[in-house]
């Protein structure tokens, strides 16, 4: 029981970090980046090949998946997404999915189709007994650096001078600008960031589930439903959906409920239904503020 | 020598100039076209690749020639969508006039071409699927892969010599983990075993944790795990978390999980991993030396694994049909030349069921050990010659 | 445009009428459209597997069309309309084995429709409420969860085997589909799109299609001014169902086989790419765009089976970049600039 509560936890605290960004950027410049998913991908990719060719440990192999995938989400931002902050939804929708398909082929081409396998640090391979309960160290490892994460970026927010820029920009760009808040410096930085943390959460992931050039795609569904569950107003909103979500996920497969002599296997409805009901009785999300404006 | 040469090259020409010059010929007689349809991209990417590239390996090697005719090869990507691998296969027949199609990635696949290869008498060479109706969907439906309860039985049978009472089984939630799951508790039962579960993942699944963990609560002797290729390195990667060892279970099952392309990923967890297929690229035999060898040179950094193979045997087999038909391409020719047609393949001795069109092959028993620094699937005991054991049941009842 | 109906709606019924005759009007390029989409049946026969699908897709996407581009509710699930679709006719084809009543493709296609119109229904007052992100996420989930469900009911669906043993019977009792004729099979879905086409244009063309514009301009006002916001955004959902449930049908008709993914996601995000790509709220921009992303696709797998993601991925950014509204949008600026007239229908 504990175990699957443990398993489910480090889950979501790992989808937490992959769609963070996502949230973030979305609140900020009411734009859908789809594309999200290639970020982390590219974060992953980074970590295998430092390992592989450069064998450097995973712990060197997180920073750097950090930095190049956030110089790279700058480097897109100020390229290529600058142009389409004024274009209608659908078309942002369209040119993300876009840039989609040319990371999954391009991956495909770079590093093949063959999933990719990040080897655990040793000090993190294997388990550790507590209170009669056995824990994957590199499960703990991800927690407690996930844990760590989310503090250092709710205090970010909160405390610093940028934190509050940004805050101030998400809930009415409009007004902030108006403050002499340069927001459009603030989102390339934020989006650069976001992009960064969903690069850690690749090669975070990795060594969990393995990492293949349809990652974008498979895990797209995963950040829409944290982002539309959490809402895009805070952090903690995505980040009590992203909890919410890994435990429940890991739940439902765990429990198969008998119904009538036969056993219900729920695993796949779990995540929908939950979000379904939660849209339905709250369409702003379940931690998201209703649009005061 | 060289004379001939030149005719046959002045004969060459003469045809390339009539085909040019009349739009009749366009499908010239000495030129078979074999369609091969595969998952190129998609998340069944790896097992189009290999199968193609072993293709290509085998045209390499032995030429482009079978029964006197060229023999021409067209790939198509059907994205593991079945109305699309259906279009290509009606496509491929009526306009390129393939006298054979082949290839097909996962059994839905096959499945959806079976009534054309039946209305159309062109036979349908299946390198990849696993789930054993296949071949009675068509009577021109010919497998040079496997079948799931081939491959399940033998690993249930040495669990139950080796003294393992009570199973949990994992497997992939489709038609072939569902064979696979039947036919390994059938037999476990069937000696007297205890099924404490059988569990299902599904097909598009990132995280096997909580599936493991349940099978860890229920303390098995045995935990038997079934996924497609491509999937075993992220399902091991969490086996390998949950120390079954520790606990006394044995986890085993089908060569799938320690699939040869991703194996060396794997690392050292799945070392001393039992699984039973009739594949490993370290198959001691001369043929499959000289097969990884090539393979391996034609495409550094892929190891060859038993999707390869059955895409290689089935060139193998279409070449040899042709041989036997003398170029003949009639399509219900080709298959009773295909039926109980037998060789020495890289995975071993291989025929084909002349009553089942199925093929009939070795199973290994194998172990996970390292060999040069890279991991590879020991095998230590062989059950020779077995044939589908869904059909060989089937056809004891009648 | 949509002042100026409601101007000539209180002005006078008569000035109304004409605006409405104005709009329905057909002009040259559709007839040509038309024309040259049958004549290909007769042109490229051997093509025409790939053109059945063109057509299907088109269809479908016509429904999404509906949805999206004229409502306003964006949806990405629409596939669970065109998958249960899909599993109605290819059940009872399978049912009729061939012959009667059951196995007739016209009553599947009628009862795909009503099926999937009434689950429609029901399921539109789920996404009468929230932002377009939440009306995204809760079509999204119903889909799922209708995939999930036809891979546990696999005694009925067959699983992820797929359905075994559709077998259509003539068309209309009188032709038989025969897979060395794919022609057959495209003529018989491009009539059934032309058919539902001329049906949504009108509706379209009419007070409940000029309605449901007002509605997705302003949804505030329109339901000011006296519009039934709610009743009218059922209706229009609705419709989108039937018509998707029925592109489902084609495919399992034509096709003769129903797997699991006509229900994947996938379905319901190329749909969507593809009323995008083509010009939302349009109607053409849903057949065009279907036309355009399945040759676009067939001739990039044709030339590179392994990357043709990247090169259409590119396509795509492209066209955002520098296209505005899609191929209708480059199509109608390129008409205004020939005529010297406004825009296309």
């Amino acid at each position: 029981m504990l175990t699957v509560l443990f398993d489910g936890i480090a889950y979501g605290m790992l989808l937490f970090v992959l769609a963070v960004g996502l949230s973030v950027t979305l609140g900020l410049m009411n734009f859908i980046n789809l594309a999200h998913g290639a970020f982390a991908m590219a974060g992953g990719y980074i970590a295998v090949v430092m390992m592989q060719r450069f064998g450097l440990s995973l712990f060197w192999g997180l920073p750097v998946a950090f930095l190049v995938t956030a110089a790279l989400g700058a480097f897109l931002e100020r390229t290529l997404y600058v142009r389409l902050y004024d274009k209608p939804h659908l078309e942002q929708v369209m040119f993300t999915i876009g840039l989609v398909f040319m990371s999954v082929a391009g991956v495909d081409y770079f590093m093949g189709a063959s999933p990719q396998i990040v080897d655990v640090p040793q000090s993190l391979d294997g388990n550790i007994d507590f209170g009669g309960v056995s824990l994957n160290k590199y499960r703990l490892f991800v927690i407690a650096f996930c844990a760590v994460l989310t503090l250092a970026l709710q205090l970010g927010l909160s405390k610093t001078r940028f934190g509050s820029r940004l805050r101030a920009a998400v809930d009415d760009s409009r007004v902030a600008r108006g403050l002499g808040i340069n927001v459009t410096t603030i989102f390339a930085l934020t989006f650069a960031f976001g992009s960064g943390l969903a690069g850690l959460g690749g090669a975070l992931g990795a060594a969990i589930f393995s990492l293949d050039p349809q990652f974008p795609l498979k895990f797209m569904i995963y950040f829409l439903v944290v982002i539309a569950v959490g809402g895009t107003t805070t952090i903690t909103g995505p980040f009590f959906a992203s909890i919410l979500l890994g435990v429940a996920d890991v739940a439902g497969k765990y429990y198969t409920p008998t119904i009538a002599g036969h056993q219900i296997q729920i695993g796949g409805f779990v995540i929908y239904t939950i979000m379904v009901l939660v849209l339905i009785f709250r369409p702003q999300g379940l931690f998201g503020r209703a649009p005061g404006k | 020598m060289n004379a001939k040469i030149t005719r046959r090259h002045t004969l060459a020409a003469f045809a390339l100039a009539a085909t040019a010059l009349s739009p009749f010929a366009a499908h010239a007689e000495d030129v078979v076209k074999v369609g091969v349809i595969l998952p190129m991209t998609g998340p069944s990417a790896s097992t189009g690749r290999e199968i193609a590239a072993a293709i290509k390996l085998f045209q390499a090697q032995k030429g482009d020639k079978a029964g006197g005719k060229k023999v021409e090869v067209i790939i198509k990507d059907d994205t593991g969508v079945a109305d699309i691998t259906k279009r290509l296969a009606q496509e491929l027949i009526v306009n390129d006039k393939a006298s054979v199609i082949a290839g097909f990635g996962l059994t839905p696949l096959a499945l959806a071409v079976a009534p054309i290869a039946t209305q159309a008498k062109v036979p349908a060479v299946v390198m990849a699927a696993g789930t054993a109706i296949i071949t009675e969907a068509s009577p021109y439906i010919v497998r040079t892969s496997f079948t799931l309860p081939q491959n399940t039985m033998p690993i249930a049978q040495w669990a139950v010599k080796n003294g393992i009472k009570k199973v949990v089984t994992l497997v992939t939630d489709y038609g072939p983990g569902i064979d696979a799951e039947k036919t390994f508790v059938a037999t476990i039962k069937e000696n007297g075993g205890q099924v404490l579960d059988s569990l299902r993942s599904p097909l598009k699944n990132p995280e096997f944790a909580p599936f493991l963990q349940k099978a860890k609560d229920l303390k098995p002797d045995a935990l038997f795990l079934f996924v497609p290729s491509g999937q075993g390195a992220a399902l091991m990667k969490q086996v390998s978390e949950r120390d079954f060892a520790k606990e006394g279970i044995k986890v085993i099952g089908t060569g799938d999980v320690t699939d040869d392309e991703q194996l060396n990923n794997m690392g050292d967890a799945v070392l001393g991993m039992i699984t039973s297929h009739n594949y490993s690229a370290d198959h001691d035999s001369p043929e499959n030396k000289a097969y990884v060898a090539a393979f391996e040179k034609a495409n550094p950094g892929l190891r060859p694994n038993f999707m390869s193979v059955g895409g290689y045997d089935g060139m193998a087999l279409i070449y040899a049909a042709l041989d036997k038909t003398k170029g003949d391409t009639n399509g219900t020719k080709l298959v009773e030349a295909m039926k109980g047609m037998s060789w020495t393949s890289p995975r071993g001795p291989i025929s084909i069921d002349p009553e089942t069109r199925d093929i009939i092959q070795n199973v290994y028993i194998r172990k996970v050990e390292k060999k040069n620094g890279q991991l590879y699937n020991v095998e230590f005991s062989t059950m020779a010659n077995v044939k589908d054991p869904f059909k060989a049941a089937k056809a004891a009842k009648k | 445009m949509i002042d100026t109906a409601l101007h000539a709606t209180t002005g006078g019924e008569s000035r109304a009428m004409a605006w409405f005759a104005e709009r329905a009007k057909w002009r040259w390029p559709e007839f040509a459209l038309w024309i040259a989409a049958f004549a290909l049946a007769f042109v490229f026969p051997s093509r025409s597997a790939l053109f059945n699908e063109v057509a299907i897709l088109a269809l479908f996407a016509l429904s999404l069309d509906i949805v999206l581009g004229y409502a306003g509710i964006v949806s990405l699930g629409h596939g669970a309309f065109f998958g249960l679709g899909a599993y109605v006719a290819g059940l009872l084809a399978k049912a009729g084995g061939g012959a009667g009543l059951y196995s007739d493709p016209t009553f599947g296609l009628l009862v795909a429709a009503a099926v999937c119109g009434f689950v429609g229904y029901l399921t539109s007052f789920l996404v009468l409420r929230g932002a377009d992100l939440t009306r995204l996420m809760v079509t999204l989930g119903v889909a799922l969860i209708f995939a999930e469900l036809a891979n546990r009911m696999a005694w009925l669906t067959g699983g992820a085997d797929g359905l075994q043993g559709v077998l259509p019977g003539k068309i209309l009792g009188l032709v038989e589909f025969n897979f060395m004729h794919p022609e057959y099979a495209y003529l018989y879905s491009l009539s059934v799109l032309f058919i539902l086409f001329i049906v949504a244009r009108k509706v379209i063309n009419s007070p409940f299609g000029v309605s449901l514009r007002a509605i997705k301009g302003n949804a505030l006002r329109a339901g000011a001014i006296g519009i039934n916001v709610n009743r009218r955004l059922n209706g229009a959902y609705t419709m989108g169902a039937a018509y998707a449930g029925v592109a489902g049908a084609l495919l399992a008709q034509t096709t003769a086989f129903v797997s699991l993914d006509v229900l994947e996601f996938h379905r319901s995000a190329d749909v969507m790419l593809i009323v995008i790509f083509g010009g939302v709220g349009t109607l053409y921009g849903a057949i065009v765009g279907a036309a355009a992303f399945k040759l676009l696709y067939d001739l990039l797998a044709a030339a590179t089976p392994q990357y043709w993601q990247f090169w259409l991925g590119l396509i795509l950014v492209l066209l955002v970049l520098f296209v505005r509204g899609g191929i209708m949008g480059l199509v109608s600026g390129l008409y205004a600039r020939m005529t010297g007239k406004g825009e296309t229908p």
